[in-house]
């Protein structure tokens, strides 16, 4: 566990198609074994059975051996923080009780989530606008899985899943997008009655039931029956360049309309950021998305994005601390925050022209 | 996670942001449509959709009782926690759960990726299931003998397996 500290997973250097807008593309696949019950109807011996039947199957594939498997029963709530801030697990699984566990590649390209809500999750993740690839990292990973573990399948309804929202392929493809620009310019809501008159949903950065936290909005598909995987996909795919492209409208009509404000938020963040004692992890992601935004316009060149991708990670609550190497309450973690970021960024030099120049 | 609304499942999660303070919404879809839409806007169609719903929940009431006999859930319990007990669930309640998923999906028929090779056969697989539960009654009653005389027979079946 403590070899992820200090690291970067793969869904946040950066890199990819589109990568200024686009965070990270995102394949989940549901699979349940097809001789237990559901995860509502297991005992805990049930439950227990479950996970060493799958581990023991997945320590003989390839595809897995060098994966790391974390007992998140026996975690604390730190280190179970720590797995959520860096989506290597759902929040689901964190706080669920009983035998559970996660398989981690050790360069967090993919994780199986073992007696979440179905008895498997596997999802891989890639930097940047690239599904495709992303999901034939998926099928590769499930037709391992599958080569010796029995599947609950049905010939109509395909894939069975405890939630009938899931049936059939078990497939949801979700992108994150940075959509600071739609959020100011407040067309946000308007983009999410579109795509939700397509089937597609949209949620926070920490998945379902969270804010939308720095901007950051995941696009998913909404159902899974019916359509092959590559069509599902393709529902997804299409609609991403739409999204960048309104994006894009957006910042220019700002720098068009409001250039020097917007310089000058960028400006502000920035200094903030550098010269604050103590600083919330809210008001942290705010001002980084403004940051970032800044970045891509060519606002700002004194820091990368790939550095601002970093101090979204390890700014939150969890990473501090694991960094810090103690535990600390809010205000302490504050105070952290604050001095964390002085030392990345760099503390406010005296002699440094005023934002507003 | 349900609908804030309505029993449905969630599937629509906004964020109002109004002078710096975040208000979590969580809607399923049709609830979701009736939030965001223009109140002038959503005349007939959302009623007519609504007068579905209706007709469905009623259906839903007179087979609130049936059970699953391989997990033992009832209709009333999947319908009000959204999760089903077993796989055999799929096969038992088909007929209630066909209207359900093609209200969600649109369609009743999978058309994606199968498995490659024969999987254990289902009647075995929900035999398994059977005797699991079998086995954790006969431990609520303290008959330890049955319990170990189905662990053993549950672990034959495994044997079976061909992986």
């Amino acid at each position: 566990m403590d070899d992820l500290t200090g690291r970067l997973g793969e869904w946040l250097k950066g890199q990819g198609p589109e990568a200024d807008i686009v965070v990270s593309s995102r394949i989940r696949l549901a699979r349940n074994l097809g001789n237990f019950p559901f995860i509502r109807r297991c005992t805990d011996i049930d439950r227990a059975n479950i996970e060493s039947t799958v581990h023991s199957h997945v320590r003989s594939l390839n595809e897995f051996k060098d994966a790391l498997y974390i007992p998140v029963e026996d975690l604390d709530e730190l280190d179970r923080q720590f797995l959520v801030e860096r989506q290597l697990i759902s929040r689901e699984l964190s706080d669920g009780e009983g035998a559970r566990s996660v398989i981690v590649d050790p360069g967090e390209r993919f994780s199986v989530m073992i007696n979440e809500e179905d008895h498997l999750r596997l999802q891989v993740m890639k930097s940047g606008c690239d599904m495709k690839e992303a999901w034939d990292t998926a099928n590769a990973l499930d037709d391992a899985l599958e080569s010796n573990l029995d599947f609950a399948f049905h010939d109509r309804w395909g894939y069975l899943t405890a939630c009938p929202t899931n049936v059939g392929t078990g497939l949801r493809v979700s992108v994150m997008l940075h959509l600071p620009a739609l959020v100011q310019t407040r067309q946000i809501d308007r983009v999410f009655r579109s795509l939700q008159k397509i089937n597609l949903a949209v949620r926070g950065l920490f998945g379902e039931g969270s804010q939308a936290m720095g901007d950051f909005y995941q696009i998913s598909n909404q159902l899974t029956l019916g359509k092959t995987e590559e069509e599902l996909i393709e529902q997804v795919q299409e609609v991403i360049p739409v999204l960048i492209d309104y994006e894009r409208k957006a910042r220019h009509f700002l720098l068009k309309t409001a250039r020097q404000q917007l310089q000058e938020q960028v400006e502000h963040a920035y200094q903030t950021l550098r010269g604050a004692q103590q600083i919330s992890s809210e008001e942290t992601m705010h001002l980084l998305s403004k940051l970032r935004m800044g970045i891509n316009l060519d606002l700002m060149d004194a820091v990368t994005i790939a550095m601002v991708n970093r101090l979204f990670l390890e700014t939150q609550p969890a990473h501090l601390q694991k960094l810090k190497g103690s535990p600390l309450g809010t205000s302490d973690r504050n105070m952290e925050r604050g001095q964390y970021l002085q030392s990345a960024l760099g503390p406010i030099d005296q002699s440094e022209p005023g934002p507003t120049s | 996670m349900k609908c804030q609304k309505c029993e449905k499942p969630a599937t629509f999660h906004i964020t109002e942001i109004s002078s710096g303070d975040y208000v979590a919404l969580h809607l399923c879809a049709d609830c979701a449509e009736k939030y965001l839409k223009p109140k002038s806007d959503n005349g007939e169609n959302w009623i007519q959709k609504q007068a579905k719903l209706e007709q469905t929940a009623d259906e839903l009431a007179k087979v609130d009782q049936k059970s699953c006999d391989v997990c033992g859930i009832t209709f009333y319990e999947f319908r009000q926690s959204g999760r089903l007990g077993c796989p055999h669930d799929y096969v038992c309640f088909e007929e209630e759960l066909e209207p359900l998923i093609l209200n969600i999906h649109g369609e009743t028929e999978h058309r994606g990726k199968r498995p490659k090779r024969p999987l254990l056969a289902q009647e075995q697989q929900t035999e398994m299931i059977g005797l699991r539960r079998k086995m954790k009654e006969a431990v609520e009653n303290e008959e330890y003998e049955l319990a170990s005389e189905l662990r053993d027979r549950i672990r034959g079946l495994e044997r079976e397996d061909p992986s």
